[in-house]
């Protein structure tokens, strides 16, 4: 019944149906594109560097050849998979940590939020840029712990203050009371009663991935070649933006578009599953 | 007042050092200035490298937490080492602060300024067509990251100075070097700093209006207002003196937050149009394994962030009459 009645309001919000609508279409764009493009992202055209977009090139091609389209392409699929990746994980430590803090209380609770503050202390730009390029025999995915690691603190303290509420409410006490473990009660009672909280926080932290994966990656810092995202390749294309715009342009206008459009579904349900709010 | 404050100091002081500390031994664990010799033709001899490397405090061989100790030693005595080429971190560190403290305190002090300004417009004529423009035009600035302003910026100068057939706006560097005379070497700096201020300063002005706007919202409605306005003063006196008073005490809460977030700006804004800052130098001494330097920009970011905590608390205290913190 509910999810109807969210699904209805979502629906009548006009800056969610364009941000969907938006979404839909570069998800489209960013797996579907690359079967029509004529070039995939490792050819290189060895007669036509540094072109301007034409019918040939679409977006043009880069000063080895590359054909911009196939790997701007490429490289959004990888910020899309970043993007949601660490959104998953840290909202989903944030639901665990601040469920079990709020949950147990006691010294958990202490040692649970001393860990966070400790974290929300320390600098995640430096600590993500010394480390990430160290870990090159893992792989992005270590990139994506890190950035996962130092994005879940604020919602694990609002989730915390919300689990101690609930733990009061009757179904708690008599499941409780029935004898069902601890972590059992948070996964079956308590998580799943903090969805709407947790699908926005998700839904925005999309989005400030997707500007934390380019901001690290356009110092070198965050994906490592030959695998490309949005930040390398705006990285790449900055530095000689004044005689090659189509370079940095696609990229920067993708990534652009991206998080815009995430932003307005991430308020469009905000409004629709938590109507109160106003912020 | 005092007995908080000194607290607050103390408090501060333990946490800058525990962020040192960690940056000093992520920096001398992970990052290998020893790369710096090795490889080079003709080959330098490895009890050479490890001199150069014990006079510098940087040599892996010797126990990491006996270079923190000496590191340690070092900075409570105000010497903050060496960089890898054996310069005074010091001398260096003074010369960039200042460039950078140029472009934060006025990128603060615009973005803040205009920010309140516009958001508190935009709560006054609610629902017009400015109130739509302005929202729009902030919720988009805020999902474009900064160096895709900055590089959009430089595009634009690019294109005008082209256009105009001589240069208008300036965009690499601090000041063009070679100028003779005062008056011309100040605005030469000036115009070095227009477009690195406005790429900074467009997110901080998207980041307050919107605030700016909610609270003001939330305060125009009230009581208070109405009864300022009651008693016979003007609409602009009761909206200055009353509505906007009270509203500005959350942008202040937020101010520290913001502020962490320019300093990351200022890492993008230095690097884009060439600026020897703090910021600059944070990325430059990690690409060059430079410990020492690392540990020091980190301690310098540390103090400003904590230093924007303690002014926003001051900030809240001078605005809100029920907020004297005891």
């Amino acid at each position: 019944m509910r999810s109807k009645v969210v699904l209805a309001r979502l629906a009548r919000n006009p800056q969610a149906r364009y941000g969907l609508v938006a979404l839909l279409l570069l998800l489209l764009l960013a797996y579907v594109g690359p079967f029509v493009g004529a070039h995939t992202w490792t050819d290189k055209d060895f007669l036509a560097f540094l072109e301007p977009p034409s019918a040939e090139h679409w977006w043009g091609t880069t000063q080895i050849g590359q054909d911009v389209y196939a790997v701007t392409l490429r490289g959004m699929q990888k910020s899309i998979v970043i993007g949601f990746l660490v959104a998953l994980f840290s909202t989903g430590l944030a639901a665990l940590v601040g469920a079990a803090a709020g949950y147990f209380g006691g010294w958990v609770d202490r040692a649970l939020m001393w860990g966070a503050d400790l974290l929300l202390v320390l600098p995640s730009f430096l600590i993500i840029a010394i480390l990430s390029p160290n870990l090159k025999g893992g792989s992005w995915l270590w990139f994506v712990v890190l950035l996962a690691a130092f994005s879940w603190m604020i919602t694990s303290r609002v989730v915390r203050s919300m689990t101690l509420s609930l733990r009061e409410r009757e179904y708690i006490l008599a499941a409780r009371y029935m004898g069902i473990p601890g972590w059992r009660i948070i996964l079956r009672h308590v998580v799943p009663n903090l969805s709407s909280l947790l699908i926005i926080d998700a839904t925005l932290n999309v989005s400030a991935a997707i500007i934390g994966e380019a901001s690290l990656s356009f110092f070198g810092f965050g994906v490592q070649p030959p695998d490309v995202s949005l930040g390398t390749l705006i990285a790449a294309g900055s530095g000689q933006v004044t005689g090659y715009p189509w370079l940095f342009l696609f990229p920067a206008g993708l990534l652009v578009l991206l998080v815009l459009s995430v932003n307005l579904v991430g308020d469009g349900l905000r409004d629709a599953l938590d109507p109160g709010s106003n912020q | 007042m005092g007995a908080y404050m000194l607290k607050r100091l103390i408090s501060n002081v333990l946490l800058v050092a525990i962020a040192a500390s960690m940056a000093y031994f992520l920096a001398a664990t992970s990052l290998n200035p020893r790369a710096k010799y090795e490889g080079r033709q003709p080959p330098v001899a490895e009890a050479v490298v490890d001199g150069v490397l014990d006079d510098y405090n940087l040599n892996d061989k010797t126990p990491v937490f006996e270079r923190y100790v000496t590191w340690v030693s070092g900075v409570v005595t105000g010497d903050l080492g060496k960089t890898w080429e054996g310069k005074e971190v010091n001398g260096e560190m003074g010369r960039r602060i200042g460039v950078s403290l140029r472009l934060l305190l006025i990128g603060t002090i615009v973005g803040s300024g205009i920010g309140v300004a516009v958001g508190a417009y935009a709560a006054v004529r609610q629902y017009t067509i400015s109130d739509r423009v302005i929202g729009v035009t902030s919720f988009v600035i805020m999902a474009i990251p900064v160096f895709v302003i900055a590089t959009m910026l430089t595009i634009g100068a690019v294109g005008l100075n082209n256009a105009l057939g001589f240069t208008l706006l300036e965009y690499t560097g601090e000041y063009t070097p070679g100028l003779s005379g005062g008056w011309e070497q100040f605005t030469s700096r000036l115009n070095h700093l227009i477009l690195p201020t406005i790429s900074l300063c467009l997110g901080q002005i998207a980041f307050y209006s919107r605030i700016q706007r909610n609270m003001m919202l939330d305060v125009l409605g009230q009581d208070f207002v109405r009864t300022a306005r009651a008693k016979g003063l003007s609409r602009r006196k009761a909206l200055f003196k009353h509505a906007l008073r009270t509203a500005l005490i959350p942008a202040a809460t937020y101010f520290a937050f913001a502020f962490g977030t320019l300093l990351t700006g200022a890492i993008f804004t230095e690097k884009i149009f060439g600026w020897h800052g703090m910021g600059a130098w944070l990325v430059d001494s990690i690409q060059q394994n430079d410990t020492n330097a690392v540990a020091a920009v980190s301690l310098f970011a540390a103090v400003c962030v904590l230093v924007a905590g303690l002014l926003s608390d001051l900030a809240v205290a001078a605005l809100d009459p029920r907020v004297r913190v005891n």
